[in-house]
């Protein structure tokens, strides 16, 4: 029973990691219907950002919870940098082409920003300080639930709260909310489609470098190829709750993780993206439209 | 003046962006800070001078769509290489020169160069294949490698195991991947284009994990080691000649390609991958059946990938799943966009460019996939159509022109 439980708790920490970073993705794909697939990078550029932070901080001297809170601040802040940048350089030319081309645009960007860090920096895997703190009070119950996977569950809770008032009460979300059901309305009624589309980026990309810095503080390691492998699985995460839906993708997040925790704790850890991949088929063949998702009569 | 602000403000802004990966470098372990401060200067250099060249070329191709818009520029004109491809004349004089180069270039450079032919010549059945898949049906599979891997694959395990040869694998890799084409087809029937893109992408690591973890059937990530090279009649042959052979039957092979491709291109399924392509609803609605098309389209695209798979296993004659990454994919793919999509003769330069390239400037090896990233989103926005825009075929009735011309 013990351990089906840490599995569980493990299972919800890995997914709500997948969650965050998938809402970016299903954000952006409301709003344009684009697979932003350098999403992935934006996280790995968040993670190494804050290593870079990180470890000039501790040369020069800080402690502790400074360090996690500058690093983190700074992360968050180039990730929207970013975010922000690659969508005007990348997507906003493609806004009237036909679909394939912003996606192709956009596998271009994440081997282009893969390999910009790998040679602006090193192929290597780097150490990544565990920032999170052992607390106190987590001592009766570490054996299950370590301190750093309460921080991540934690943080995306509260991040996800904020995300759902955002989107829900702030003119801001209420102009990202029109957009997604019909931009050509939106902008007849006044509302700057291409700022709300900027925005929906630099939110991703502010929770893709939560992710990414939880992450590679929890895991320890960073390197230019993580962002890949979470991307795709974050994207996996956003269509199986149903692609454009905020709680969809959240959900998504955490049945994946779920999988993947207990398939690899009672089945075998090797197969651990096998199970991922075939959960993915088999909920798309089953509802295509996603767990949460609404299926969208396409018009001529 | 207007524009020299501007660019100053965006090769600023470069510099912040890049601040942190560009010019700060820690040694976590020996605690050392690296600060390359003159990366800053390039960084401002570079983008300050790319972004006059951005904004004109970004004004030059809004012009040019104002323009088609309004009718005045004739965009069916068919620009100058398009009218020398149409002219038969020149068209058969170029092929029957370039197959003489072809096939005299084993005995003209050596074995080195020969060897490099080939794998260029393998990317370029690869990316003829897949552009059945992407160019024709405009289904984006971004794991096609996964059917690279099940010739390769087919053909180490049934020469280690039975001791089969080349020639007799060769039909099989190419009918097992065309299965395995048709098995991952039918559940994504169903799906549109992005949806399409991530199971593909999924199926491809899905096979490479399993490559990598059944040990037992795949030998794992070691591989497989000692598969036969291709042999004829029996005969045995030093590196140099089975080099030379290989060539020859990869130009085969390329030749073959070319022919059912181009026919296909033109044909009744191929007239219907085209139109599935460009409207699925309309498409349907004119009485294609959609499911045999699609699957037509992946099982024939995933046959030439299981061909070449075969082929790739007999030349390196060592494959492990290291071979088959996303990576090979996203070539394969760039290859596909960067010739044009849907055209052949794009696709063979597109692989040329992109295999050659980097292995002539061995200097620059470790920018290949920057450039390789960076052209597929400037190709994108200002050049979509590729390197050589498809044509498609036209048919004219001369006749009728005559006749209303003599009333």
């Amino acid at each position: 029973m013990e351990y089906f439980i840490e599995l569980f708790l493990g299972g919800l920490t890995r997914g709500s990691i997948y969650a965050l970073i998938a809402l970016g993705y299903t954000m952006v794909y409301g709003i344009i219907q684009l697979i932003n697939f350098a999403h992935g990078e934006i996280y790995m550029i968040g993670a190494f950002v804050a290593y870079i932070v990180c470890g000039v901080l501790t040369i020069y001297g800080f402690h502790g919870v400074s360090i996690l809170i500058i690093a983190g601040l700074l992360a968050v802040v180039y990730s929207c940098a970013y975010g922000y940048t690659l969508e005007k350089v990348a997507y906003r030319p493609l806004r009237n082409a036909p679909r394939l081309s912003p996606l192709i645009s956009a596998i271009g960007m994440s081997i282009f920003l893969q390999n910009y860090v790998l040679l602006a920096q090193t192929p290597d895997f780097l150490p990544f300080p565990a920032l999170i703190p052992d607390f106190e009070f987590m001592e009766p119950i570490a054996h299950i639930i370590g301190s750093p996977e309460l921080v991540i569950l934690v943080t995306t809770l509260v991040t996800m709260i904020m995300l759902t008032l955002l989107i829900k009460y702030t003119k801001i979300g209420k102009a990202m909310r029109a957009t997604q059901q019909d931009m050509s309305m939106a902008r007849l009624v006044g509302i700057n489609v291409d700022r709300v589309i900027s925005t929906t980026f630099v939110i991703g990309s502010a929770l893709a470098a939560i992710g990414g810095v939880l992450v590679a503080s929890y895991i320890g390691q960073v390197n230019f190829y993580i962002g890949f492998l979470a991307g795709v699985k974050a994207f996996t995460a956003a269509v199986l709750g149903g692609i454009g839906s905020v709680p969809g993708a959240v959900l998504g997040g955490l049945v994946l993780g779920l999988t993947e925790s207990f398939a690899a704790g009672y089945i075998s850890s090797d197969y651990e993206d096998v199970f991922a991949f075939g959960l993915l088929v088999l909920i798309l063949i089953l509802r295509p439209a996603g767990i949460l998702g609404r299926a969208t009569k396409q018009k001529v | 003046m207007k524009n020299l602000k501007q660019s100053l403000a965006v090769s600023l802004w470069f510099i912040f962006l890049t601040f942190p990966l560009m010019v700060v470098k820690v040694n976590t372990s020996d605690k050392i800070v690296q600060w390359r401060w003159m990366n800053i200067l390039w960084v401002g250099l570079a983008i300050f001078l790319l972004s006059f060249v951005w904004r004109h070329a970004l004004a030059r191709k809004e012009a040019r769509q104002m323009a088609a818009q309004s009718g005045q520029d004739d965009l069916n004109k068919p620009t100058r290489i398009q009218a020398m491809l149409e002219d038969q004349k020149l068209r058969t004089r170029a092929m029957f020169a370039l197959l003489i180069v072809a096939l005299a270039f084993p005995w003209v450079f050596d074995t080195y160069q020969s060897t490099i032919m080939i794998s260029a010549l393998i990317y370029v059945v690869l990316g003829l294949g897949l552009n059945i898949t992407v160019g024709l049906a405009g289904l984006l599979d971004l794991g096609y490698v996964a059917f690279f891997a099940v010739g390769a694959y087919s053909y180490a395990l049934l020469n280690h195991h039975f001791g089969l040869g080349f020639w007799t694998v060769l039909p099989v890799g190419g009918i097992l991947s065309c299965l395995f084409g048709v098995i991952l087809g039918f559940p994504i029937l169903r799906l549109r284009g992005d949806y399409l893109a991530i199971v593909t992408l999924g199926f491809g690591m899905i096979i490479k994990v399993v490559l990598e973890n059944w040990s037992d059937f795949s030998f794992g990530p070691s591989g497989i080691a000692n598969i036969d090279k291709p042999s004829l009649f029996g005969l045995k042959m030093d590196i140099a000649a089975s080099t030379t052979y290989i060539y020859y039957i990869m130009i085969a092979l390329v030749i073959l390609t070319v022919i059912v491709t181009g026919r296909l291109k033109n044909s009744r399924i191929g007239r219907a991958w085209i139109a599935l392509r460009e409207d699925e609803i309309a498409c349907v609605a004119m009485g294609i059946d959609m499911a045999r098309t699609k699957l037509s389209a992946y099982a024939l695209g995933a046959f030439w990938a299981g061909m070449v798979g075969v082929m790739f296993a007999a030349k390196t004659t060592f494959i492990n799943p290291a071979s088959f990454t996303f990576m090979e994919s996203a070539i394969i793919l760039s290859i596909v966009v960067l010739g044009g999509m849907g055209s052949i003769l794009g696709v063979i330069l597109g692989a040329m460019i992109l295999i050659l390239m980097p292995e002539y400037l061995r200097a620059f090896s470790e920018y290949r996939m920057i450039i390789f990233g960076a052209a597929m989103v400037l190709m994108m926005i200002f050049r979509p159509q590729g390197i050589i825009s498809n044509v498609r075929q036209k048919y004219q009735f001369k006749g009728l022109k005559e006749k209303t011309e003599n009333v």
